[in-house]
């Protein structure tokens, strides 16, 4: 059943009256009909009080029928899908819709926060700042609580959103926002035209002010005109009209975006479907049809319930078939106001009296007046009397002097109108200040962009089809479409006439900006401060700050501060306009985007092998590494890893190293070319062998290390830290393109291509010699230490075999195409179960690289040098190399630098954590004597102690000292020793065995 | 914004990845530390029309000497490094 609907008319509307809806408004039924919004719902079942303002918690009302509406703001749904701020007058109705009022308390007739009205002169312009100064502690303990209590909105859900966003690309010739007759007529031409037209409308129905006000368009009624119109759209295949889609920035290079809201109107969205769909959309040309809104006229009393823009209340009227008010007052400053009046005729409404500005009213709006009945009276509303029930009476001060009362429940308002000129204006623009309207209009628009119709200051309905047209034809053509555009749509225009009015002088709160109740006291006390640069209006005031950024309150705002500072309108100046234009959900920003799709992830070849044994994996950047296998019986992450590192110690073990950058280097001057990205020198690295690589950045800090390998002539293959692959890929493309462009040389980022494993351990060549073809020559003669080269393994897949050592064991990196990575890592397995292979994790690698002193992360830090790394013998002194001269700089040679060294604390049973700092024994710590910190420590199963490197102000040459670790961070100290970086084998015969 | 990449056409800005001035140019070998230093870190950062390095890393990984205005956004011409694509310089 559609429930009662009191206010409901028996006929007309564009609402289907055979799908009635049933929704709840603070937990009360009620019934509207499909086509509803929220707000003409209410509107039809008698709702006139719909929520409290931000501040003073006055009852309010609905003022607006789109989407810059400051008052009728509620939660709409519930649980995780609640929504705050949701505007009334854009949610569609929906079966079983649950909207709450906000901001109030217990309830919204009786909110116990209205009392925030008494203390109103707290909260004046710039209560902000002005409490700010009080004393601090006064801040914290009582105001902060009180207000954050007091002043607000909607409650944000408060768990995570169960709904997906989905964000999208779209490429046209001709944008069009807006599907008034302006951008209909625009997309009429520039679809004849040929042109590929996206039209963004962001209500769910397409016809913009036809919707409501009518007329007669090519001699039919307007809604004729209209449906013909979308029927020749929808045939036109290159046209796509995007409805519930709001254009709501200008970026560069004719890039828009908007925000779709693909299933708002539902209850929740279908299985598998999106919520909102984030659209950038990329134009030859943008015509912005963006249309123009009613501005409010300021008095006292104007936030009551049943004040509403005269052309809203037009909408809901003729639109939604809904009446906010039975006896209807109009106060209005110009012609366009009074259509208002003959819609509420045309329903059946009374109209109590229309209060119009202007000096002269034209004999046709007075003969419906006497034929209606109802009073013209010269003036302005001074004050309205009403509450949380609506207008009761209103109090006008006419021309001359005199004072009259009208009794009516419902005030139509129209100040005139302002163009939406925010698309226009956001890549910094200005508009500019036309007097006939009394109004912004824009001056120039961002690059392929024009305004037209009433988004350009023509209210005109022939003109806005007359401009949007020829805006429409001339942006195909400009995007190369030649087809023909046929004829303009023909109708009259309306006649025009406003006189300026702002502000109503008068007794009480007459309200600028609704959302943040800013009165017009309010915005005269920020200019006697001397707040009256618009921008300092706008933050002492918070004018426009709000939700709605002042899309009703703007304009007048900036009137009064003209109107009380002397000056002009166009002096006054706007404030800078930023998207977005309405408000957009960070979700659809976020889009697919979030919990573990917030970045890609990238794992190794082995890592469905690695996950059946139950290993913990670990993020390194993109990647997902097994950090370590842990076995039935381990007690912790420390057991498994020190019996990986005996394992390989002891016998033979393996780990995925792909994660590794991996670069083939190709050309005949490849060697050439290492030489002057490396410190040392590649050229005369023989074919078959690897060598150890050290780059640095330009400034002469180390920037990556890795090993490549010769293996041919002209191809070399390179190897980065895992961290580095992709900064190090571009820095080489940097030098072979930009620095070294003479080189004949190419370069291909194969670290996807190559599942590479480490093969470690006194039993590696047991382990291979199973896989590897018999006929590879795997002894240290055929293969010595530092050699690379191609080999086929047992089936006749070939790999590439390189005796290069990270642990110091005698080990091997193999690599297979990636295909072959999980195969090669079971067939290791197998292979290996006589000789008790191991897998190891990233852990059990970083414990055996610095049981040997390898350099890694954290000493590679971008502050190091070669030197301060121990490797500063490599620096070639025979060749130029990238940051050769800036390595050689004073402070950078200094003696006294921090350089890697070994630290071991001297009690054996002691733990070492990186990040402490270390301070000759003895002293005090501070700055002043911190002479370097610890980088990187393990647990060394090895030793059977804790060990680690560290950073050390001329660590080399107090090799055996003692020195204090200080770690205020955990609250320790204790005595470490100065070593010998390499704990393990320092003479490699390991390695080399 | 958009570049309209010599190899690759017009491309949107997530694409490609700025490093900036393009005006300094590597000394040679023997120039001497005062030269590198000047090329390492004194970079224009001009308000208006300069000249910069971008990098078609999710493209054809061309390094492109854009001239860009600062200031609007707006492209003035876009051209490949001297290495870029198939390209040797004195080959
Ligand atoms: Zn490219």
């Amino acid at each position: 059943m559609a429930g009662v609907q009191a206010n409901r008319l028996a006929n007309g509307g564009l609402i289907d009256r055979s799908d009635p809806l049933n929704f709840r408004f603070d937990g009360k039924s009620f019934a509207g009909f499909q086509g509803d919004t929220l707000a003409s719902a209410l509107i039809a079942n008698g709702v006139k009080l719909v929520g409290r303002s931000f501040k003073y918690h006055r009852p309010r009302g609905i003022l607006s029928a789109g989407s810059e509406e400051p008052n009728a703001l509620v939660e709409l749904r519930s649980g995780a899908r609640r929504e705050p701020n949701t505007k009334a007058t854009t949610a569609e109705l929906y079966e079983g819709l649950e909207a709450a009022s906000q901001n109030r308390w217990p309830s919204l007739r009786h909110d116990l926060m209205a009392v925030n009205q008494l203390f109103a002169p707290i909260f004046v312009a710039g209560f902000y700042y002005k409490t700010f100064m009080w004393p601090a502690k006064f801040w914290e303990a009582i105001y902060e609580p009180t207000i954050r209590r007091a002043a607000g909105l909607g409650r944000a859900a408060g768990i995570p959103d169960p709904d997906h966003y989905d964000k999208a690309w779209a490429h046209c010739d001709v944008l069009i926002a807006g599907s008034g007759p302006a951008g209909l007529a625009a997309a009429l031409a520039a679809g004849r035209s040929g042109a590929r037209v996206i039209l963004c409308e962001e209500d769910f129905a397409l016809g913009g002010r036809l919707l409501s006000d009518g007329g007669t368009i090519d001699s039919m009624p307007a809604a004729e005109w209209l449906s013909r119109a979308l029927a020749e759209l929808a045939a036109l295949p290159d046209v796509r009209i995007m409805t519930r889609t709001t254009l709501f920035g200008v970026y560069d290079g004719g890039t828009y975006g908007a925000i779709e809201r693909v299933n708002d109107h539902l209850p929740s969205p279908p299985e598998h479907q999106v919520r909102q769909r984030l659209w950038r959309i990329v134009a030859k040309r943008c015509v912005v049809a963006a249309g123009a809104i009613e501005r409010p006229i300021v008095f006292a009393g104007n936030d009551t319930p049943g004040v509403m823009m005269a052309s809203a209340m037009r909408t809901y009227v003729a639109r939604y078939a809904a009446t906010p008010a039975k006896r209807v007052a109009l106060f209005t400053n110009n012609e366009d106001g009074w259509r208002t009046v003959e819609t509420a005729l045309g329903a059946g409404l009374q109209i109590a009296a229309v209060v119009d500005a202007r000096p002269d009213v034209s004999a046709a709006h007075r003969s419906l007046a006497s034929k209606g009945g109802f009073p013209v009276l010269n003036g302005s509303v001074a004050a309205v009397d009403g509450g949380r029930d609506g207008v009761r009476k209103i109090s006008v001060s006419l021309t001359g002097g005199a004072r009259a009362e009208v009794e009516a429940d419902g005030l139509a308002v129209s100040g005139g109108w302002n163009p939406a000129v925010a698309l226009t204006s956001y890549h910094r623009g200005r508009p500019k200040w036309q007097d006939d309207i009394a109004a912004f209009v824009p001056d120039g628009a961002p690059p392929g962009m024009v305004a037209v119709g009433a988004a350009n200051g023509v209210f005109g309905l022939g003109a806005c089809l007359s401009q949007g047209f020829a805006a429409g034809a001339q942006a195909a053509r400009d995007a190369g479409r030649s087809g023909k555009a046929g004829l303009t749509p023909v109708a009259e225009d309306e006649a025009f006439s406003l006189n300026p009015l702002w502000h109503v002088a008068g007794k009480g709160k007459a309200f600028v900006d609704q959302q943040h109740d800013v009165t017009a006291s309010d915005i005269e006390l920020a200019q006697r401060e001397g707040f009256e640069s618009v921008e300092h209006l706008k933050r002492y005031t918070t004018l426009g700050m709000a939700t709605d950024q002042g899309k009703t309150s703007n304009v007048a705002g900036l009137a009064i501060m003209a109107a009380v500072s002397g000056k002009s309108i166009p002096e006054t100046g706007t404030t800078i306009y930023r998207p977005p234009y309405v408000p957009v959900a960070i979700g659809a920003f976020a889009g697919h985007h979030r919990d573990e799709n917030f970045h890609a992830t990238r794992l190794t070849p082995s890592h469905h092998w690695a996950a059946e044994q139950g290993a913990i994996f670990v993020d390194t950047g993109l990647w997902k590494r097994a950090q370590w296998y842990p076995r039935a019986g381990e007690k912790d992450w420390l057991d498994s890893v020190t019996r990986e590192v005996k394992a390989v110690r002891g016998g033979v073990g393996f780990c995925d190293v792909s994660t590794l950058g991996k670069i083939d280097v190709h050309g005949p001057d490849a060697g050439a070319f290492l030489d002057r990205v490396y410190i040392n020198t590649f050229s005369n690295l023989a074919v078959g062998k690897a060598r150890y690589g050290l780059m640095l950045r330009e400034d002469g800090m180390v920037y990556d290390d890795g090993t490549t390998s010769r293996l041919a002539e002209d191809h070399y293959f390179l190897t980065t830290t895992t961290a580095k692959a992709g900064p190090v890929m571009q820095h080489l493309e940097f030098c072979r393109q930009v620095l070294f462009p003479e080189f004949d040389v190419q370069l291909t980022s194969v670290s996807d291509q190559w599942a590479q494993f480490s093969i470690a351990g006194p039993k590696t060549r047991d382990l291979l010699r199973e896989i590897v073809d018999p006929g590879e020559d795997l002894s240290n003669e055929g293969f010595p230490f530092m050699g690379a080269r191609e080999v086929a393994l047992r089936g006749g897949i070939k790999a590439r075999l390189f005796r290069i050592s990270f642990s110091g064991e005698m080990a091997f990196e193999i690599s297979v195409p990636a295909r072959y990575g999980d195969a090669l890592v079971r067939n290791l397995m197998q292979a290996g179960a006589p000789f008790g292979v191991t897998p190891y994790g990233t852990e059990a690698l970083g414990v055996m690289r610095i049981e040997k002193g390898h350099v890694a992360g954290p000493e590679l830090s971008g502050t190091t040098t070669a030197a301060d790394l121990g490797l500063g013998k490599m620096m070639s002194t025979k060749k130029d190399f990238v940051g050769r001269i800036m390595a050689g700089r004073e402070a950078l040679v200094a003696p006294n630098r921090q350089v890697v060294v070994g630290i071991k604390p001297t009690d054996k049973a002691s733990r070492l954590r990186s990040g402490a700092h270390i301070i000759p024994k003895g002293e005090i710590p501070g700055p002043g004597n911190d002479q370097g910190y610890v980088t990187s420590v393990c647990f060394s199963p090895t030793l059977d102690q804790w060990i680690g490197l560290g950073l050390v102000e001329r660590g080399r040459e107090r090799i055996g000292e003692i020195v204090h670790a200080h770690d205020p961070l955990r609250g320790e100290g204790y005595d470490v020793e100065l070593c010998n970086p390499v704990f393990y084998d320092p003479e490699g015969g390991r390695q080399r065995g | 914004m958009r570049i309209v990449c010599p190899f690759c056409g017009e491309r949107e800005l997530g694409e490609f990845t700025y490093l900036g001035d393009a005006k300094p140019q590597r000394p040679a070998a023997d120039a001497g530390e005062d030269a590198v230093y000047d090329y390492v870190y004194l970079r224009d950062n001009i308000a208006g029309v300069m000249s910069e390095h971008w990098y078609h890393g999710g493209g054809c990984r061309s390094w492109l000497k854009i001239t860009r205005n600062t200031l609007t956004h707006e492209i003035s011409a876009v051209e490949p490094a001297a290495g870029a694509g198939a390209a040797k310089v004195g080959a």
